[in-house]
């Protein structure tokens, strides 16, 4: 079954401290007065600009894996390869700010508004991540609602072009999902417009199918390492 | 000459409208319009900038700088090209063919033009041939581009080999960035340089036309 997914207005600010890590400025760092205006009006511009939505399908792991294999572009082995077999639920899912960011940021460009543009791109990059994780959460609850509550069950969401899922995935990702319901639609070269969105898998399973070494050929020209913070979170979960 | 520090001090607090005003003032003593280019905007960015790579400051305040130093040129540009005095080089940028992704490419024009570049900007989705065409028309020294998506990146290595097939190669140079992109794809495509962010291209840029 496919959910359309809506957030509210407030979903969408990310926190101050989240923004200014993203421009790779230290949390609680303190600004120039003439910056600090910047950040306030790029947060006022995000939130009127933002018109998030999403979708979200549940599939069977063989229909993942057809999903998955794509193009046969992905890396001979990936942590989505080995963790999505061992799954106990997953769903495919897209969500955007939608194209009003995309505009707001054009208008601020051409406008010379340089500070404030820049300021609003990273703000609306962690607010599309924000609203994934939102995604996921739903995801969670959904199937948490259904009975599925083990002890040391956790959702994770993957994407295509990351951790050796090559973004030719998102093809098939998108065939299967038609975000279009949602406004969000493919380029050539596999971009997803408008630019501040996220897809992927959710994947529901035991918590130890989250956790691998970063040994894969896709972590060594990675430079997020975002699953390092994410394997961090799952066992402060396990302690908590 | 006070006035001049006066001029790169407002560029240094980002205040575009002090910035406008001064170089105003500046052209009305008759100071010549290099001079303020050189020791009012320029050195005021270049304080910027070495603030920003000593971490002193942050990419926001580069930015405000840049506007202020963009509401001096606007003073300025007129009289400069009157004077025909020329940029210190002319760099055609742009995000290539399938990407549209603007923020790292619009860095790098910021920067350069903050640097003393006339910088022609094509925007995202730009072809080789396009690219190419327009660092002929305008008498180009750098081609400069950016891909977000390992599905873009060899669109770069279309548009190097393109300038190389019309024998174009020595006379513009090529410069690459973006998230996929390392020096070792650079030097695998032909490129004659990468940089890894946009005060680092600020600086291969300025090499490139041998004036580092």
């Amino acid at each position: 079954m496919t959910v359309v997914l809506r957030f509210r207005g407030a979903d969408v600010l990310p926190s101050r401290d989240a923004a200014l890590e993203r421009m790779g400025i230290p949390a609680g760092a303190e600004l120039a007065e003439p910056v600090e205006s910047s950040f306030a009006r790029a947060a006022e511009l995000l939130i009127e600009s933002a018109a998030p939505a999403g979708v979200m399908e549940e599939i069977s792991a063989a229909e993942f894996g057809e999903v998955y294999r794509g193009e046969g572009r992905n890396d001979p082995a990936s942590p989505v390869a080995d963790i999505f077999g061992r799954a106990d639920h997953l769903a495919l899912f897209a969500v955007t700010l939608g194209e009003g960011v995309s505009e707001a940021l054009a208008r601020c460009f051409a406008g010379e508004e340089l500070a404030i543009a820049y300021l609003l791109d990273a703000m609306a990059s962690v607010a599309a991540d924000g609203i994934a994780d939102l995604a996921e959460r739903r995801f969670d609850g959904l199937v948490r609602g259904r009975g599925w509550n083990p002890a040391d069950g956790a959702v994770l969401r993957y994407s295509p072009g990351y951790c050796g899922w090559d973004v030719t995935g998102q093809r098939k990702l998108f065939a299967h999902l038609d975000p279009a319901r949602i406004g969000l639609s493919l380029t050539e070269g596999c971009l997803m417009r408008p630019l501040k969105s996220v897809s992927g898998v959710a994947i529901a399973g035991p918590r130890e199918i989250h956790v691998f070494a970063p040994e894969y050929d896709a972590c060594r020209s990675c430079r997020t390492r975002t699953c390092l913070g994410r394997h961090r979170a799952l066992a402060s979960r396990e302690r908590s | 000459m006070p006035a001049l520090t006066e001029v790169a001090d407002a560029i240094i607090r980002g205040d575009h409208a002090g910035v406008a005003a001064l170089t105003r003032q500046v052209i009305r003593e008759g100071i010549p319009p290099k001079t303020i280019l050189d020791d009012g905007l320029i050195a005021g960015m270049t304080v910027v900038g070495d603030r920003f790579r000593s971490h002193e400051i942050f990419l926001p305040d580069v930015l405000l700088a840049a506007k202020a130093m963009y509401a001096g040129m606007d003073e300025l540009r007129p009289l400069l090209i009157r004077e025909g005095v020329p940029p210190i080089g002319r760099v055609v940028i742009g995000t290539v063919r399938g990407d549209l992704h603007d923020i790292g490419k619009n860095l790098v024009g910021i920067m350069l033009k903050g640097a003393g570049f006339e910088v022609i900007d094509l925007g995202h989705d730009v072809a080789p041939e396009k690219m190419v065409r327009a660092a002929e028309e305008q008498g180009a020294a750098v081609i400069g581009m950016s891909a977000l998506l390992t599905t873009t990146m060899p669109v770069m290595r279309e548009t190097v080999e393109l300038l190389r097939a019309r024998k174009l190669d020595g006379a513009i140079r090529t410069v690459v960035g973006g998230a996929p992109v390392s020096e070792a794809f650079a030097r695998d495509i032909g490129a004659d340089a990468y940089g890894f962010d946009a005060g680092n291209a600020v600086d291969v840029v300025k090499a490139l036309v041998g004036r580092a």
